[in-house]
């Protein structure tokens, strides 16, 4: 199912850290780039549609991005994803906590070893 | 006024006992704040109130007022705001007086913030034209009506400032907006007016930071396993200085860790637009906001841009939604997630066979990536396998069927089935939610002030 990891790919792990959350049936996830670089390489390759495709067997409702360069941050808001909400859903992740993990497993294409190395220095 | 400190000892209701006394013995708080109204909570207390008068509250706050009501003694000064309340704040209130009154803190004044209920004039409002539209559907609350459990405006600051300013040493609201309860004492301790946009903004972030309790401390952080001593990890302190700037910190000597990384986070939590994050006293952009360490668990943020809010109220409503029941079994084996996803199965044919189906069911391999499913590389090898089934449906007595069922593969189903101490799964209620607005004028605001 997923690619065969290769020098090519990256985790947003790598480049980044995240928080998740509920309000309703819609979840946010909050996108955190470790260096100004990384958020550059984030905020070209996490697109919407990337996002979308990832989060596809939970939902396929829209997703919004937002950015706050200020924060190194990208902020992604999936609708109707967790099932109906509150204390209706179905869902063992019923409020979204886990979503933000499952964000920073997502692969992207890699950017140079450099920004990648500078990422890891400052986690 | 230079600063002032207010610390939040609960992040939402079921958080750990140990954050009021944490922060009112280590804290050296002027404001103590706690958080325990989450977007259905009020439905739930509605109910338990419909069964006891007495209830609606949540009863955990009055536990934390007897526990930290000795060292109060020696804090006249502190006052705590917080939305324990619940639907039945004159309750609340009853039971907090009668604890202050054993720990001999007679004198001390507590303020009722009232209002925010909408159900007993809902009728006429929706008699009058007024749709309660759904805010994510768009559909009307029409022939819903009837399945209303609550209705509450997310109700602004101002009710608690005056609260503050009429001298209340407990402010005991309800349904209010999270970043309120650490606003309210902003405002009151420097004296914003209400058009001080940049401050109220910067009073509100303050306040979401804080809200989640340890979630800015290093709790659920990224980070976690590198934090240190989560045993004793600290509740979270913001210092609010008259310009609406904000430092972040915890107590001394507790654990966790209040960082660059801890903050931003913590902003980000449960935001959508970030440049319209909407609240009844100040529409806040997130978007000029700078986050700096300053020391060691000191992080400032500043630079909060506010602007008039809308003319109209959140309102949190939730209506019943029929019941629910959700059982857990582990299976452990060769093959295990074969074996709990058929064992799962068999169980809702088998009450199939017998003509029991249900509006909504879902069978979950718990390890295997379930939570988020689709994202992860499933280990199809894992020995052992939570094996979750879960089923909704508006006939209680089906769901009850189906706890009575799920058991039966303790002998029927996969060797190495167990972990069934918990015994047969609970039925409960479910609510749905109905997030609406309100114009403003239609809601008025009450305070009542009792000396204990």
């Amino acid at each position: 199912m997923a690619p065969i990891e290769t020098s090519y790919t990256v985790r947003v792990r790598q480049l980044a850290y995240s928080r998740s959350g509920d309000k309703g049936n819609t979840s946010n996830i909050g996108v955190i780039a470790y260096t100004a670089k990384a958020y550059e390489w984030l905020k070209a390759e996490l697109t919407v549609e990337v996002v979308k495709e990832h989060f596809k067997e939970v939902s396929d409702g829209k997703v919004d991005r937002y950015e706050l360069p200020n924060l190194l941050a990208l902020n992604f808001v999936l609708h109707d994803v967790l099932g109906g909400g509150g204390s209706r859903s179905l869902r063992v992740d019923a409020q979204g906590k886990a979503l933000g993990q499952a964000m920073l497993q997502l692969r992207i294409p890699a950017p140079s070893a450099y920004v990648i190395e500078e990422a890891r220095a400052a986690r | 006024m230079g600063t002032v400190r207010i610390g939040n000892g609960c992040g939402f209701w079921g958080d750990s006992p140990e954050g009021p006394y944490q922060l009112v013995s280590r804290g050296n708080l002027d404001y103590l704040t706690l958080d325990y109204l989450a977007e259905v909570a009020l439905s739930i207390l509605t109910k338990q109130m419909r069964k006891n008068p007495e209830a609606g509250f949540a009863y955990d706050f009055v536990e934390a007022l007897d526990r930290i009501g000795p060292l109060w003694r020696d804090q006249p000064g502190l006052r705590i705001v917080t939305n324990a309340g619940g639907v039945n704040p004159v309750g609340c209130a009853k039971a907090c007086a009668e604890v202050l009154r054993r720990h001999g803190l007679t004198g001390r004044k507590i303020a009722l913030v009232t209002g925010d209920d909408l159900m007993p004039d809902l009728d006429r409002w929706m008699a009058n034209g007024y749709e309660f539209r759904h805010m994510e559907t768009g559909e009307a609350l029409g022939e819903h009506r009837s399945k209303l459990v609550s209705a509450n405006a997310y109700i602004g600051v101002r009710p608690i400032v005056e609260a503050l300013a009429a001298g209340a040493d407990l402010v005991l609201a309800g349904r209010v907006t999270d970043p309120a309860l650490a606003l309210g004492p902003a405002i009151h301790a420097h004296g914003w007016h209400d058009d001080q946009w940049n401050r109220l903004a910067g009073g509100t972030v303050a306040g979401h930071l804080i809200e989640c309790g340890t979630q800015v401390c290093g709790g659920i952080s990224t980070g976690w396993l590198d934090i240190p001593d989560p045993a004793g990890i600290g509740f979270p302190i913001v210092e609010v200085s008259d310009d609406g700037f904000a430092v972040v910190t915890k107590p001394e000597g507790t654990g966790g860790r209040v960082t660059e990384y801890t903050v931003k986070e913590q902003l980000l939590y449960e935001i959508g637009d970030p440049v319209n994050f909407l609240t009844p006293d100040v529409t806040v952009d997130f978007t000029s906001l700078r986050v700096q360490e300053v020391g060691e668990n000191r992080v400032l943020v500043s630079g909060a841009k506010g602007r008039q809010p809308g003319d109209e109220y959140k309102v949190s409503a939730a209506m019943v939604a029929g019941y629910m029941a959700s059982g857990e079994l582990t299976v452990f084996g060769e093959r295990a997630v074969e074996k709990a996803t058929r064992a799962g199965e068999s169980v809702l044919e088998r009450l199939r066979r017998v003509g029991v189906t249900f509006e909504s069911t879902r069978v979950e391999c718990l390890r295997t990536g379930a939570s988020v499913p689709g994202t992860e590389e499933v280990d199809h090898g894992v020995t052992e396998v939570g094996l979750r089934v879960t089923v909704r449906d508006h006939d209680r007595e089906k769901v009850r069927r189906f706890s009575r069922e799920l058991a039966s593969l303790i002998t029927a189903g996969p060797p190495g089935t167990t972990g069934y101490a918990a015994g047969r799964p609970r039925v409960r209620d479910t609510l749905a939610y109905w997030p609406t607005l309100v114009a403003r004028d239609w809601i008025t605001t009450k305070i009542e002030m009792i000396e204990v």
